[in-house]
């Protein structure tokens, strides 16, 4: 057994060794500027645009509709912003959801600034975004939609397919055209991510969160959608993200999402069994312990509760203690004093989301560490109740 | 302590902050008790509740019971020995200072914990005050 056991697979995953070989070559031997005239160079950036054909070919577009960034917050701001931005003689209005990772959110609010309004989309108690809701939202100054296609706490997926088509026939009828972004940062390697399946002209990937390394996102831009590029220099990425290619990096995504996606049919089962078996496990067998988000509708690696009578940032550190690593969505443990935006937007009150819980397992998890993990959370929490008193009637 | 994690990456909390978290002194309640204070941060939800049995001015026992990140377990377990055996008016001069000292310090970010506990001290002085309002009036 490990030394210790990972159960934060949404925050980030190990980088695959066999990425890490298809990284290698390129930080020495093969180092060059994929800008110069020379074999070197042009070696770089034949693996470069290699590269960007693999991700083209899981994307379901064309190569030339990819931009490599610097991770998936770059490329949320770049398509928010950007999109925004380049409609801004269309209208100032953008429509996105009240759980969206703090990218996008604070994408949108920055764009408050420059005389852009953003409406933000209630979800359900599941954590479920209505279609309708959002048709209902556009109005005839609507230039951009973003909308995550699985969110990073509670793991519900959300019906983007659904929800573009909704907006878009709205924004049809009131004879315009908006541009429909997703933050699919959570689905990378997961998730069906045909562009033209999910009805999207912009998707955001992180190779972080498929076994690829940090530093390195995946920005789609449909051919034609209006697009004001945010960060100036250079001709690089057709003029859409200045700056020298991050070649090693590069070649490690497209190596990640190629390997991710054809091992995607025995990784989700694997993680759907493993993510079962603690939700199983926990609810219903621990006194006040609940499942966050929707049962079926969740990502296969996601497992997110709330337990009464403890503090999520108290059980981490028992956690941590047993050589667990977890992660929570409660105050204290963000740097912020405010509990999670997610949790809150579903309904969940603040006592409650005090103590919560995200477990999010992964490929190289087994059966064993589950066991593990039953067996020493539910002591963890009787022992963290006895202290607060809520183990015992309170007065 | 089998982590290797939390000894090598995250030295956040010093060794008195996580012994009173992983032994925490004096968890409980005192049902006969001549004054409890109980606080709770409306930002976060941490929740504290401190009993003390007081004779002849002194603070002679003291239990409690926190909802609360480890910071704020860990200042709760040292206040109660801190405060036993000390007169009302030394209780008086704690402050959140003086806790997250008695905790060998506090990570930026966990001070609130020594907020909670300096307040729910207060709460409770305050409180025996209060009953022993009517026979000192």
């Amino acid at each position: 057994m490990k030394d210790y056991i990972y159960l934060d697979h949404a925050a980030t995953t190990p980088v695959d060794p066999r990425v890490v070989e298809a990284m290698l070559p390129y930080f020495t031997e093969r180092f060059g500027n994929p800008s110069g005239v020379y074999t070197l160079s042009q070696s770089s950036h034949g693996a470069m645009e290699e590269a960007r054909e693999t991700v083209a070919d899981v994307l379901g577009c064309s190569p030339g509709e990819v931009i490599f960034t610097g991770g998936a917050s770059e490329a949320d701001n770049a398509a928010i912003k950007g999109g925004a931005f380049a409609m801004r003689r269309e209208g100032n209005h953008l429509i996105t959801s009240a759980i969206e990772h703090h990218a996008v959110l604070h994408s949108c609010q920055a764009l408050d600034d420059y005389g852009f309004e953003t409406t933000y989309l209630d979800v359900d108690a599941a954590g479920l975004i209505s279609p309708e809701d959002a048709a209902e939202a556009v109005t005839d100054r609507t230039v951009l939609v973003t909308i995550m296609l699985a969110n990073n706490e509670v793991g519900t997926i959300e019906p983007v397919a659904d929800i573009s088509r909704a907006v878009k026939e709205r924004a049809w009828a009131l004879g315009r055209d908006i541009i429909v972004h997703t933050d699919a940062a959570q689905a990378g390697g997961v998730l069906d991510l045909n562009v033209d399946r999910l009805e999207v002209d912009m998707l955001t990937l992180a190779a972080h969160k498929f076994y690829g390394p940090k530093g390195v996102g995946i920005l789609y831009i449909r051919d034609g959608t209006p697009f004001t590029p945010q960060q100036h220099g250079g001709s690089q990425e057709k003029n859409r993200r200045a700056g020298t290619e991050n070649i090693p990096l590069i070649v490690g995504a497209a190596e990640a999402l190629r390997l991710a996606v054809e091992e995607q049919g025995t990784n989700n089962e694997h993680c759907t069994s493993l993510r079962d078996r603690l939700i199983d496990g926990l609810v219903g067998r621990v006194e006040g312990a609940y499942l966050n988000g929707h049962r079926t509708l969740r990502l296969p690696n996601n497992a997110n509760f709330c337990f009464d009578g403890v503090a999520g940032e108290s059980v981490l550190l028992g956690l941590d203690m047993e050589g667990i690593a977890a992660s929570s969505g409660s105050a204290c443990t963000s740097g912020s004093m405010d509990p999670s935006h997610v949790l809150t937007a579903m309904g969940v009150s603040a006592e409650r989301a005090v103590g919560s819980l995200r477990l999010t397992v992964g490929k190289s998890n087994d059966g064993e560490e589950i066991d593990k993990v039953l067996e020493v959370l539910p002591r963890i929490i009787q022992r963290l109740r006895e202290v607060s008193g809520a183990a015992q009637p309170v007065g | 302590m089998k982590s290797a994690l939390l000894y090598r990456y995250m030295p956040r909390y010093s060794t008195k902050v996580m012994d009173h978290f992983t032994n925490p002194r004096n968890v409980g309640v005192i049902e006969d008790a001549d004054a409890v204070g109980r606080e709770r941060n409306p930002a976060c939800g941490d929740t504290m509740t401190l009993y003390l049995k007081i004779r002849d001015g002194i603070i002679v026992d003291a239990r409690f019971q926190t909802l609360g990140c480890t910071a704020s377990i860990a200042v709760s377990s040292v206040t109660t020995e801190l405060v036993k055996g000390k007169s009302l008016e030394e209780a008086r001069m704690i402050d959140r200072h003086c806790l997250g000292d008695a905790v060998d310090g506090l990570p930026p970010g966990k001070t609130h914990a020594g907020v909670l506990v300096a307040d729910a001290l207060k709460a409770a002085l305050g409180d025996y005050k209060t009953r022993a309002a009517p026979d000192t009036a």
